[in-house]
């Protein structure tokens, strides 16, 4: 089977002329199905501007970029579009939409894929959030929420639609431990049970023991890849 | 075999074609749903939209209302002037500055076999007191043969014989009530004296014409009464009224009498009598201009008004559609949100400006005795003005999605 994702040579600099400045420097990576990657690394090394170039969510400049199948380097604008609905995306902060509910934000997930009438999006919304232990609040608005919830429902809204690889970035940073641990757990467990690959960007020691491997970048580059001390095998 | 597949191909390539289009019809109603929930989550700010489009809605119908009004009531006397043809001087410009015609036309027209009666027209202003209060105000007075039955003012045939009298007039029951309670009186008392110009006069009857722009009351009165008052020579006239046979053509008749007549008069129908005299009101005064401008400013603040709306929607939301293109929401989907509740403020705003506008109209109908109605032509030129008013806010507030980049949110 090809790998979900396939980095190679990439390089990207922001800037032009003598401004110009280079955030990633020949970065080769890939990631095997279901495999959960943790990339670390301090502010500035480039670990944001590699999740954006894998998450379609910018231009390539040079090196190859396979993501589930699909080279992104020269990509169209539609073609980028059409890849993030296989991606899902977890982000900082939740970014829920504050005038829907829960379920109807996870809903929002599955409106981009035809085939699916209303009841049936909203059913299958509401089985996503018992997933993430949210059932009984699934009609409340996030604002009645607690942030471990919020981020829970930004979970379920990143799962739902059964992407093809799951793109977090900083996930626990708005979170307080115990609520950062419960989530990271969450998304793990239920990215294992259907095999889908993560690759999470952290800063937080506490959660590395989910990842099957960290990745450590720093100064654009890659520095150094190993095999997490206790792999997630419960 | 061959057959078959021949009839399986096109069916093939129909449901290729129907399929994205009922995928793009279903976007667009998600897209819309969309807005009207994020509309529908602030409701102080859904009533701030609402009642700038209502707003906007109520000031262009009251300035086309009122346009309307005064130029139907500008043609109220032409406009009750039922007739089949009429004689005007090419230089005339409205009915209360008349220029005169010789009466000699009207007889002339007459040597037409299809013309049956040629009734001349005169017309004065002239100031007239009110009878309670003793204060004057001009008022349109016409003259002409009562007896020839040519122009039928409501109301006028019955009176004919009282004012064939010597100083004799009726009255316009819908002139404005500055010229007292007229009406009420007559019923009361029967025929009384008003002093009309410098004369003590008869009033001995009622006619329903209503005020125009020229003067706030109609007289009418016996060609000869008229002459006498006015002291106006008989041969200039100031209108002719022609009546034709039944059966006969107006446009053959009006066609023959042009060849006929001198230069020094125009032969027009009674629709182009009220269009020429409405023509001038609309374009040789700067009414017209005046309630179009109007019009537009309204449409400017309303438009003003949902775009800051808009605009501030997308702005305090700019993280969250931010993170729906990161899922996979195009561009123009989002903008499709954005144009969705653009469109659902004009609706929304629309239907309760058109029912204050009702309502206004029918105070202002009886305040100001102007004849506002509501056309449907109208209704549906105004909710087209509103519903694109709404339309660019939307496309203007949809240039804020642009600072909604995916990128940014890692």
């Amino acid at each position: 089977m090809d790998q979900p994702l396939e980095l190679s040579n990439i390089t990207f600099s922001y800037g032009d002329g003598e401004l110009r400045r280079a955030v990633l420097k020949d970065v080769s990576l890939s990631v095997a199905p279901g495999e959960i990657v943790i990339l670390t690394g301090p502010s500035g090394s480039g670990k944001t501007t590699l999740l954006t170039l894998i998450g379609a969510l910018r231009g390539m400049q040079e090196g190859s970029c396979l993501v589930l199948g699909q080279e992104m380097r020269g990509a169209s604008e539609a073609a980028r579009v059409a890849l993030r609905r296989r991606i899902g995306f977890i982000f900082q902060n939740h970014n829920l939409l504050g005038f829907l509910s829960a379920r109807q934000n996870v809903a929002m997930s599955l409106e981009l894929h035809g085939g699916m009438n209303d009841a049936d999006r909203l059913k299958r919304a509401g089985e996503m959030l018992a997933a993430v232990g949210l059932a009984e609040h699934a009609d409340k608005r996030p604002a009645q929420l607690s942030g471990g919830q919020r981020q829970r429902v930004a979970v379920a809204r990143a799962l739902v639609a059964e992407p093809g690889l799951v793109l977090a970035d900083e996930p626990t940073a708005a979170l307080d431990r115990a609520s950062g641990q419960e989530v990271v757990r969450l998304l793990s467990d239920l990215a294992r049970r259907r095999g889908t690959p993560i690759l999470l960007v952290t800063h937080d020691p506490r959660i590395l023991d989910i990842a099957d491997r960290i990745v450590a970048m720093e100064d654009g580059r890659i520095i150094d890849t190993s095999a997490a001390s206790s792999p997630a095998s419960h | 075999m061959d057959s078959f597949a021949r009839h399986e191909r096109p069916a093939d390539a129909q449901a290729a074609v129907i399929r994205p289009r009922a995928g793009r019809l279903d976007a667009l109603g998600l897209s819309v749903r969309l807005s009207w929930r994020q509309l529908r989550a602030d409701r102080a700010r859904l009533a701030t939209a609402v009642a700038g489009v209502m707003f906007a809605c109520v000031l262009v119908f009251m300035q086309l209302g009122f346009k309307g009004a005064l130029f139907d009531s500008a043609t109220n006397l032409l406009n009750s002037m039922r007739s089949d043809l009429f004689l005007m001087h090419p230089m005339t410009e409205a009915s209360f500055r008349p220029e005169h015609i010789p009466r000699a036309r009207a007889f002339q027209a007459l040597a037409d076999a299809d013309v049956a009666r040629a009734v001349p027209i005169y017309m004065a202003q002239a100031s007239m007191r009110n009878p309670e209060t003793g204060k004057r105000r001009m008022v349109q007075v016409i003259g002409l043969d009562v007896t020839a039955n040519a122009v039928q003012f409501e109301g006028l045939a019955p009176l004919a014989p009282a004012l064939t009298r010597p100083d004799t007039f009726a009255f316009d029951r819908r002139s404005r009530p500055e010229f007292g309670p007229v009406d009420e009186m007559f019923q009361r008392h029967g025929p009384f004296q008003v002093q009309l110009g410098t004369k003590m006069l008869e009033l001995v009857g009622l006619v329903d014409i209503g005020p125009s722009f020229g003067a706030d009351g109609n007289a009418v009165m016996n060609e000869l009464n008229f002459r006498r008052i006015f002291s106006r020579q008989a041969s200039q006239t100031d209108l002719v009224a022609l009546r034709l046979r039944p059966g006969a053509d107006i446009p053959t008749v009006q066609q023959r009498l042009r060849t006929l007549l001198p230069d020094d008069v125009l032969v027009l129908t009674h629709q182009e009598l009220v269009a020429a005299e409405r023509a001038y009101w609309e374009n040789g005064t700067p009414i017209g201009f005046i309630f179009v401008f109007g019009s537009i400013m309204g449409l400017v603040v309303g438009m003003v008004i949902v775009y800051q709306i808009l605009f501030a929607d997308v702005a305090g939301h700019l993280s969250e559609y931010a993170t729906l293109k990161a899922m996979g929401y195009s561009n123009a989907y989002l903008s499709g949100v954005v144009l969705g509740a653009a469109v659902i403020l004009a609706v929304v705003g629309f239907i309760p400006g058109l029912v204050t506008s009702l309502l206004l109209y029918d105070v202002v109908a009886k305040g100001t005795f102007l004849p506002l109605h509501m056309p449907l032509d109208r209704a549906l030129g105004v909710f087209s003005l509103i519903f694109g008013m709404c339309f660019v806010a939307g496309l203007l507030a949809m240039r804020k999605l642009r600072d909604a980049n995916p990128a940014d949110m890692f």
